[in-house]
């Protein structure tokens, strides 16, 4: 079978110097796919890179992102607008800030639907009512007619996964959709993201720098340090016998209630040096 | 000795989503018949969920909000309704780190007049030697005061929060959800930090963290609120060993541990 999201040999760079170097990532279908790694690591420059919305500074030096054989970077802007939001789906990270303060619910959902799927306005808006109901949203006629403001953090993120999902999209990019949100909400929101991901077979890439959150939810996990693949393969193998020492570190610096003696410990950096050194950077 | 003692406090405020025709807004009862001491040198983790008060308790501990019933003592003194002046002595003594360095600290300013701002208003020492004393202190290079917040790292900006709080000697600290924006090894970082102040300083502290799998290894004591009350309390090793109320065990079980258990999702 061949991968969905196929990103080969990718590097990129700022004014700065190289954020990717020579990243290579095979996605399959219908698996959750984690990129792990902390701040700097070049995960969410991943994600923007194949969503087509890398910011100005940052350039593609060479490789290439191919999602079902096409080459999305050497689509033209109007070939990859066809795709995104349509074969693409985004979850951002911030529910607050990634809908519009001043239109309600309904209309926001029911945009694509609209625009993209050519529904008309009631249909649309029949078919916002469904997706809530699939969110388990309750009152869903009710929470259609609100502002964001009037929906707490979970809801947010549960419209937010409900407009991801509205097209059936064959990728949906989740970037660390879960971080804002209280743990008991976490939990809530992941099983609704694995439920609908695994009900409509949709191909995910999650972006965390959550182990636990990986372990949960992942089939596989890519280990990125400085724009550097490190380790890449089954989530169960990686977490149970890490061969890079830099995911053994992330793993003792994890919290961990059940061993609070062996958890919360620093990356050393004696390790940290030598990943740079590495790396090259 | 017990530094500082909350004695059955309540705290009001009013009820934005309700507009009086006349008069005052309705009050909303945010904090109810909440008891809590912390010991010199003790660490107490305030844990719950966006909503439960827990914010708002640290804070009264500050005496930033003033209880509506109940009492407050500081060192033995009664400082409920003490006036800004009388607090004002003891306000270098209590210190806040706070959640969001980015919005905490002054983006027009540089770290070290940040730094100096807050010793020169303590009359303490606020030269060249001792900011970069402080700095080093939390991991920072002496170069960092002449650096503006945005030009920091989270965990850099999260340290500078650390040595705000720490530079004026303080017994008493209250952490704010301080790790909840930083990935793993950042968040490791700055609770050893922490841990390492605490240990130094003899703090009492108090931190407030959704994250129980943090407060498991930081905190001797825990307090469970829910609600705007304390709904469980206890040594945390005892609460994880044998939590007594249903919300308590919800919320460790809702912890992702980082290891595959199928299954986990769905219970």
């Amino acid at each position: 079978m061949s991968p969905v999201i196929d990103i080969r040999n990718l590097s990129a760079r700022t004014a700065a110097g190289p954020i990717l170097r020579d990243v290579s990532l095979p996605v399959n279908a219908g698996e959750v796919m984690a990129l792990v790694g902390e701040s700097g690591a070049g995960k969410s420059t991943i994600a923007k890179a194949v969503l087509g919305i890398l910011p100005a500074g940052i350039k593609v030096t060479g490789g290439n992102i191919f999602f079902e054989g096409a080459d999305l970077l050497a689509l033209t802007p109007a070939g990859l607008r066809e795709l995104l939001g349509v074969r693409i789906a985004l979850i951002p990270q911030d529910p607050l800030t990634s809908l519009n303060p001043a239109r309600r619910i309904g209309d926001q959902l029911t945009d694509g639907l609209r625009l993209r799927a050519g529904m008309n306005f009631r249909a649309a808006w029949d078919k916002a009512l469904g997706l809530l109901n699939d969110v388990h949203i309750r009152e869903p006629e009710q929470v259609l007619k609100r502002y964001p403001h009037e929906l707490s953090g979970g809801m947010r993120q549960r419209v937010l996964i409900a407009q991801a999902f509205s097209l059936n999209p064959h990728v949906i990019i989740a970037d660390e959709p879960t971080t804002a949100l209280d743990v008991t909400v976490q939990k809530q929101v992941l099983r609704l993201i694995r439920d609908m991901q695994r009900e409509r077979k949709t191909t995910l890439l999650f972006v965390t720098h959550d182990l636990g959150v990986v372990a949960q939810i992942c089939d596989r996990m890519t280990v990125l340090y400085g724009g550097k693949v490190l380790e890449q393969g089954a989530t169960a193998e990686i977490l149970r016998n890490p061969r890079s020492p830099y995911t053994k570190a992330l793993l003792a610096a994890s919290p961990r209630y059940d061993q609070p003696e062996q958890s919360l410990k620093p990356v050393p950096e004696a390790l940290i040096a030598e990943l740079k050194r590495e790396i090259g950077a | 000795m017990t530094l500082i003692e909350a004695r059955n406090i309540s705290l009001d405020v009013p009820d934005m989503s309700h507009q009086a025709l006349i008069g005052q807004r309705r009050k909303l009862r945010i904090l109810k018949n909440v008891s809590l001491s912390l010991k010199k040198g003790e660490t107490v983790g305030l844990v719950g969920e966006s909503g439960s008060g827990k914010t708002s308790l640290g804070r009264c501990l500050l005496r930033l909000h003033e209880p509506s019933e109940g009492t407050l003592a500081f060192d033995g003194q009664d400082i409920t309704h003490a006036s800004p002046a009388q607090l004002k002595p003891l306000r270098r003594r209590m210190q806040m780190i706070f959640q969001d360095p980015q919005s905490s600290l002054n983006p027009r300013h540089t770290i070290g007049s940040i730094l100096a701002t807050a010793l020169k208003l303590n009359e303490l020492d606020a030269g060249e030697t001792s900011i970069a004393a402080i700095l080093g202190r939390v991991g920072l290079p002496a170069s960092a005061s002449r650096r503006y917040p945005h030009q920091l790292s989270g965990g850099q900006r999260q340290r500078v929060g650390s040595a705000l709080a720490v530079a004026l000697k303080p017994e008493f600290v209250v952490a704010d959800e301080i790790v909840s924006g930083l990935d793993v090894s950042t968040q490791a970082q700055v609770l050893d930090l922490l841990k390492g102040l605490r240990d130094e300083m003899g703090l009492a502290l108090a931190f407030i963290s959704h994250d129980l799998s943090v407060v498991r290894s930081l905190c001797e004591r825990v307090v469970i609120m829910k609600n705007g009350e304390i709904v469980e309390e206890g040594l945390t090793a005892d609460v994880f060993a044998n939590p007594k109320t249903g919300f308590t065990r919800t919320l460790i079980a809702s912890i992702p541990l980082p290891e595959v258990r199928p299954g986990w999702l769905d219970q």
